[in-house]
């Protein structure tokens, strides 16, 4: 019983993360009805980034801010110079040239930095703090739950409350209406993805820490989580990605902790299957998806 | 007393692939043991690339884990031969029935995974692959009392028959059966996407509505050239396991996999031809690549990683470059030959390269 709760609080962080990396799937799918296959690479860089600035620096918080910033950057450049010239309605396409930036990235990445696994320190204690005798939350998964909730809270208000948040939801529901209406439509898709990696790169510095460390390869398998949580969570729904994420947070924690590490991808294939079989659009999507 | 057409075009296919089969064949007399190797590697590459590219071009489905399905075929091979040599069964008929169970296990995980596909739209298929393919030495470990986790399973050695073993070293028979092999699923796979099922894949791809409105059975289509598919994936993934005698998930991870979308999006999607250049070029470049890094007097690591990730990066640059600005391939490039019966009517969606891949 203590064994499942730890796992229960533990799978809740890392939840977290997975639904924050969801949401940047969510991001850029809401922006350009595109999957972005190259999410996982593009907040690896930033990850990198901020470690090299945390390792000259000294301080985490520079590192993550830094990484942070890399992270947008990744996202401009990736839209900006490859991404824009996609054809709309192909996603096929989109996919196959996500999946060349991502071989691209790897192998800069596994050029620079090689490929062994270089562990990243944490900001708090990542030993569980002990509630009545009974193991849960280290300090550092806490900050991870909190951080992850208070940036979707804030992207809630941004997409919104805000004017910005406005002009994004129209540039991507009717381009044609909001150029008409004097919506930097192209401008407003470039924010989309910026916002999307800065999102996921501090997805990825957030995840590494607690796993094996950072590696050419670190954030392959969180792709494929945040792409389950997305597809459980339905592409269109933000809250359908926080729900998502919980879940399979807890889910592959349970499947970790009872079956062992290796039980995971083989978790999230059977989940994925089912899910895509029994509810296409998703659990957590109440409306049909709309078409691309 | 004239044939039937398709049978007439059948029986060509048949008689064009069997010359090249034996011209291949011939061509491994030129070539010393160790590109021997390389050429039977590449044939292996190439049953998967061109089952890929039939997958990808012809029925418009993207399919990130066809290296799963070559696994599934080296993994089948592996324990039927190592069953079968238990029993004391050798030479042919154990390479047939250990290939026809590679076949089998390949295809039923293709049907498997063109059941989902008949139900999804292409990124979320494509999701669903690249799941499949990370899950491949998850697989291997939870099993392991069968499969060996990591390690792979290891086959008994097949040599030269004896009729030939004064003539040709063992790399070049391994060559002739991984060519022979492919030959008869290339040729087959043509036949295939000339005919009714090829067809169908097409207006499925490029109107399933429209297709479903004639008559056309969708969700059977999309598993039917998933199936086609795997079976040839699994056939590749037999072969290799016959050549290196061993079959293990590090053969099997995702940048291989992704190696073989690069294959099928450079040679050009949806063409036989473009499959061949790009297993040729998947196997080759990192080759040259290597060979090319060594001729510079640089530190051992740097050319250790130079070597290991220049050959990706070039990949990954071309896959982008490729879809985005040559969408037909590295054999689009070259002139073809128009369709023998469709050359009137001058309709590029009846072509066999795709306009565009749309994701119905």
């Amino acid at each position: 019983m203590d064994r499942l709760l730890f796992l229960f609080a533990t799978g809740l962080a890392r939840g977290a993360v997975f639904a924050l990396f969801a949401l940047s799937l969510v991001l850029i799918w809401r922006a350009a009805r595109m999957i972005n296959f190259a999410q996982g690479a593009m907040a690896l860089v930033a990850t990198y980034v901020a470690f090299a600035a945390t390792a000259a620096t000294g301080s985490y918080w520079i590192g993550l801010a830094i990484g942070i910033l890399a992270g947008a950057a990744t996202g401009w450049g990736a839209e900006r110079g490859v991404m824009r010239f996609v054809p709309h309605g192909r996603p096929l396409t989109g996919v196959i040239v996500a999946i060349g930036l991502v071989m691209v990235l790897q192998a800069v990445l596994g050029f620079l930095f090689g490929p062994q696994f270089r562990p990243m320190r944490t900001p708090f204690d990542d030993s569980p703090i002990t509630v009545g005798g009974i193991p849960l939350l280290s300090p550092y998964d806490l900050f991870v739950l909190i951080t992850a909730l208070v940036i979707m809270a804030g992207l809630a208000l941004l997409f919104t409350r805000t004017s910005l948040g406005l002009q994004l939801r129209a540039a991507a529901f009717a381009p044609e209406v909001s150029r008409i209406l004097g919506v930097r439509v192209s401008r407003m898709v470039t924010i989309g993805w910026v916002l999307s990696s800065a999102v996921a790169a501090l997805a990825a510095m957030l995840l590494v820490p607690t796993e094996l460390g950072l590696n050419p390869h670190a954030t392959d398998m969180l792709f494929v989580y945040a792409f389950a949580v997305a597809v459980v969570g339905g592409l269109d729904s933000p809250a359908g990605a926080l729900l998502g994420g919980l879940t399979v947070g807890v889910a592959m924690t349970l499947v970790t902790g009872y079956l062992g590490a290796t039980a995971a991808p083989i978790g999230v294939l059977v989940l994925l299957v089912v899910v895509l079989l029994i509810k296409p659009g998703g659990i957590f999507s109440m409306k049909e998806v709309r078409g691309a | 007393m004239s044939m039937n057409p398709r049978t007439h075009s059948a029986a060509r296919t048949i008689a064009i692939g069997a010359a090249l089969t034996v011209l291949a064949i011939g061509g491994t007399f030129l070539l010393d043991p160790y590109w021997n190797f390389q050429l039977a590697t590449i044939a292996a590459t190439l049953c998967a690339a061109a089952g890929l590219t039939i997958l990808l071009g012809h029925s418009g489905q993207l399919s990130l884990g066809h290296a799963a399905l070559m696994a599934a075929g080296g993994y089948g091979y592996a324990l039927t031969v190592n069953a079968l040599t238990d029993a004391g069964i050798v030479g042919l008929p154990r390479f047939l029935i250990g290939l026809i169970a590679a076949i089998a296990l390949a295809g039923a995980l293709g049907w498997l995974l063109g059941l989902a596909a008949a139900r999804l739209r292409g990124p979320y298929l494509a999701g669903v692959t690249l799941a499949l393919v990370i899950a491949v030495p998850a697989v291997a470990t939870v099993f392991s009392g069968v499969l060996r986790g990591d390690q792979g399973l290891q086959i008994a050695f097949e040599p030269v028959p004896e009729f030939l073993s004064t003539l040709i070293a063992v790399e070049q028979w391994q060559a002739w059966v991984a060519i022979a092999v492919a030959g008869v699923v290339i040729t087959w796979l043509v036949i295939l996407t000339r005919g009714r099922l090829g067809l169908r894949m097409r207006a499925v791809r490029d109107d399933e509505i429209a297709a479903r409105l004639g008559g056309v059975h969708a969700g059977r289509t999309k598993v039917a050239a998933f199936v086609v598919s795997a079976v040839s994936a699994g056939a590749g993934g037999a072969v290799l396991c016959f050549v290196t005698q061993s079959v293990s998930p590090g053969a099997y991870t995702l940048a291989f996999s992704l190696l073989l979308v690069v294959a099928v999006v450079l040679g050009g999607l949806g063409r036989i031809g473009g499959a061949v250049i790009g297993s040729v070029l998947i196997v080759m470049l990192p080759w040259l690549i290597g060979a090319a890094v060594g001729a510079f007097s640089l530190p051992a690591e740097v050319q250790q990683r130079l070597a290991g990730n220049l050959p990706l990066l070039v990949f990954g640059a071309l896959l982008v470059i490729v879809m985005l600005v040559i969408p037909a391939g590295l054999a689009g490039i070259l002139p073809r030959r128009a369709p023998r019966i469709r050359a009137a009517q001058a309709d590029a969606s009846e072509s066999t390269t795709p306009r565009h891949i749309t994701e119905r």
